[in-house]
């Protein structure tokens, strides 16, 4: 158990800088998620963090112990790769057995945790096979049960799931979930599945480009997008963005796309009055994107688009229909009783007060 | 013939063009065959210009055998039956190969295990005679000795030098530079290297050999290193870890680069040391192929002829069996003891054969 710290963490490869000025504190028993798009640095800082490379300015902070010049095998952190890396040559048992055989823990207590860590993983009757003979979900719990085995201070996770089928993954997204709770230990989990963030995070930070975007609670994260980056980042389907201007008539505001003009509720003016006249864009996310016909109590209608549809898709409890108006392309998700069919015309409503609005230079949040 | 009332129910265009096939394969075989003797009368006739008879011999050579195979193929396709062609074809194909090497391989051990029991001249039967004075024969046995010396000291060096420099190669930047320096002696021929290497060692006339300057630069006397019976094994064999070590360095290299990073880093997070990395992980990952290229380079070993042949010709007890093979046939014209000798060999490495064709198979899965 420890609290994790990254302090002006700056990491270069070459000419490449991965890392710029990073900070993360995270609090014992936490469970963080890095996230963001491939290249963007996660996967080197969770390495940095266990030791694997050097970081080239800043420190790093294993509880109060600052670790820079610490070697992995003495930072008691335990890491389960994508690929789960496992000794090929040995059995699971001594895969296990592996880290406390060089820590020379004695060998009864050796089999007493192996063994009780492949109770908890559910492979128990795994013990004398060698990885070749597992199946890809198998090898992936000797992964977790190896670092279990350790009970180390810190897990790191660098996309553990990935190389699972969808239906396994999801179901082993929530055993992980459930081995947090259970061991209460600090866990970082770095992927670049916006879905497995949201699930699986107390917190997530966003990275982009060796850049922390954004680190809050995935609520927070999905209502209050710091930019267009992270509101496009997460969610699935992801945000619709429409450049249009900022105009003002009737003492109302008014966002213009061009092919329509949507009133915005005067609880969300506060801090767009200084770009009225100006170019921005408008966030909506698709789930607030409403068949006007079938509008839900409680959403106010002012805001209309006629638009065309595209394609649809039924996804059972709700249709994706993919909307066009003007140069607009719009995704919203509409209830699953909707006329909206191929070619026709639908009138679609926006549900402005969970809209965003974004600068189109900085790319911020103005709202 | 008998396939054209077959072949009437198909279409016309088929069947014309079955025709055309059975009229041009026969027309194709007489061609070549013309070909195939007018080829072999101009490179048999010794006033035909030389490049000609080169581009010739690389033509006939290598397009004939292709053409011959083809051609055995199509006339093999007019056989009516479908049993008794699918019978003869793996004959057609596999059949030349196995010829070679029955002609070539199996007949030759088989009549030197024959001579082996025979006497000096392949008359009379001796029974294990050959194999006994082999055994008592003060030169003989001393190239057996040598034999082992070479065995275990050009393996061990060489597999142990090649892992060592793979291991420390693979973590520098100039690992290509370093590796291809290691490697340039495996192009060299043993004949090649034992010209370098006698100056490297030569005493003769005092004030020659590179060897010999630079001991003398530690104020020690000149040695004859190829003479001197304390050192001139170790001479030799030096040659031969020199000329294999590139060779066990680029097989073991390959297979270190080969184990994923990510398993190495696993490691490293479970609390292992370099150390504990080199003997607990690399070394299990790389034990099948450390195996194929011990019996790779043991096989080369036993079979040391060249070296010893230029450098001492198996003088002042640096005798080893494959010279002695050679000097007893070609010189003493003893066919008997020379064929032992040669069984000796074999028996010797059947059982490093079988080790590394087994353990290939192994890895083949």
């Amino acid at each position: 158990m420890a609290s994790i710290t990254f302090d002006h963490v700056d990491k270069v490869f070459g000419d490449v800088h991965v890392l710029k000025d990073l900070n993360i504190d995270i609090p014992d028993q936490e469970f963080l998620v890095l996230v963001g798009p491939s290249g963007c640095g996660k996967s080197t800082a969770l390495r940095c963090l266990a030791g694997l490379e050097e970081i080239t300015g800043g420190q790093i902070m294993i509880g109060d112990r600052v670790v820079n010049n610490v070697a992995p095998k003495d930072r008691d952190i335990a890491m389960v790769f994508q690929s789960y890396a496992l000794y090929p040559h040995m059995t699971v048992f001594d895969n296990m057995a592996f880290g406390l055989k060089l820590r020379k823990v004695p060998k009864p207590e050796i089999k007493r945790r192996v063994e009780e860590a492949a109770e908890m993983m559910a492979i128990g009757h795994l013990l004398d096979r060698k990885p070749r003979q597992l199946s890809g979900g198998q090898r992936q719990r000797v992964a977790l049960g190896r670092a279990i085995v350790r009970d180390p201070a810190v897990f790191l996770m660098d996309e553990p799931l990935s190389n699972l089928e969808a239906k396994l993954r999801v179901q082993t997204r929530a055993e992980i979930s459930k081995l947090h709770q259970r061991l209460k230990t600090t866990f970082i989990y770095v992927t670049h599945d916006q879905t497995e963030a949201m699930t699986m995070g107390s917190r997530i930070a966003v990275m982009r480009d060796g850049l922390l975007q954004q680190l809050d609670s995935p609520q927070t994260l999905y209502d209050h997008p710091v930019n267009k980056f992270v509101a496009g980042f997460i969610g699935s389907p992801s945000m619709n963005f429409i450049k249009g201007t900022l105009t003002k008539g009737d003492g109302r505001l008014f966002f213009d796309g061009g092919s329509f003009a949507v009133p915005i509720p005067n609880s969300r003016r506060a801090h767009i009055e200084s770009h009225i006249g100006k170019e921005v864009e408008l966030g909506v996310r698709p789930e607030d994107v409403h068949d006007a016909a079938l509008l839900p109590p409680g959403i106010n209608g002012d805001a209309v688009v006629e638009t065309t549809v595209d394609v649809t898709e039924p996804m059972g409890s709700e249709i994706y229909a993919y909307l066009q108006s003007g140069q607009h392309s719009i995704i919203g998700r509409f209830d699953p009783r909707t006329s909206a069919r191929p070619g026709q015309p639908i009138r679609a409503v926006y549900d402005m007060e969970k809209m965003h609005i974004f600068d189109i230079a900085t790319e911020k949040a103005l709202v | 013939m008998s396939s054209q009332p077959q072949t009437s129910t198909g279409p016309r265009s088929r069947n014309t063009s079955e025709i055309v096939r059975m009229l041009l394969v026969p027309l194709a075989l007489i061609i070549s065959i013309l070909v195939g003797r007018w080829s072999l009368g101009v490179m048999k006739d010794a006033d035909a210009p030389r490049l000609l008879v080169v581009g010739v011999a690389l033509l006939v050579g290598v397009f004939g055998i292709w053409i011959a195979y083809w051609l055995c193929n199509e006339l093999l396709n007019l056989i009516p039956s479908e049993t008794l062609r699918e019978r003869i074809r793996p004959v057609i194909f596999v059949g030349p190969a196995l010829a070679l090497l029955i002609i070539y391989l199996v007949y030759p051990t088989v009549m030197t295990a024959y001579y082996s029991v025979l006497d000096k001249n392949s008359e009379t039967f001796v029974g294990l005679e050959n194999f006994k004075f082999a055994f008592t024969n003060r030169t003989i046995q001393i190239a057996l000795r040598n034999n082992v010396y070479w065995i275990v000291g050009v393996t061990s060096f060489s597999v142990i030098g090649g892992l060592i420099m793979a291991v420390l190669f693979d973590k520098v930047r100039y690992e290509a530079v370093a590796k291809s320096m290691i490697f340039l002696p495996m192009i060299i021929s043993f004949v090649g290297a034992g010209v370098i290497w006698r100056f490297m060692y030569a005493s003769n006339p005092p004030g020659v050999g590179l060897l010999n300057a630079f001991i003398g630069n530690f104020d020690f006397k000149p040695v004859a290193w190829l003479i001197n019976k304390s050192v001139n094994n170790i001479a030799l064999i030096v040659i031969m870890i020199w000329l294999q070590t590139g060779f066990c360095l680029v097989i073991l290299s390959a297979a270190l680069k080969a184990i994923p990073a990510d398993i190495i880093d696993a490691a490293r997070v479970d609390g292992a040391g370099e150390l504990d990395i080199f003997w607990r992980i690399i070394i299990p990952s790389l034990k099948t192929t450390i195996l194929t290229v011990v019996t790779t380079v043991v096989i080369a070993v036993l079979k040391v002829f060249d070296i010893v042949f230029v450098m001492t010709n198996g003088n002042y007890e640096t005798e080893v069996i494959a010279n002695r093979m050679f000097t007893e046939f070609f010189r003493n014209q003893n066919y008997g003891l020379s064929s032992a000798l040669t069984m000796i060999l074999v028996i010797a490495v059947l059982p490093v054969m079988i080790i590394n064709v087994r353990n290939a198979r192994r890895q083949r899965g």
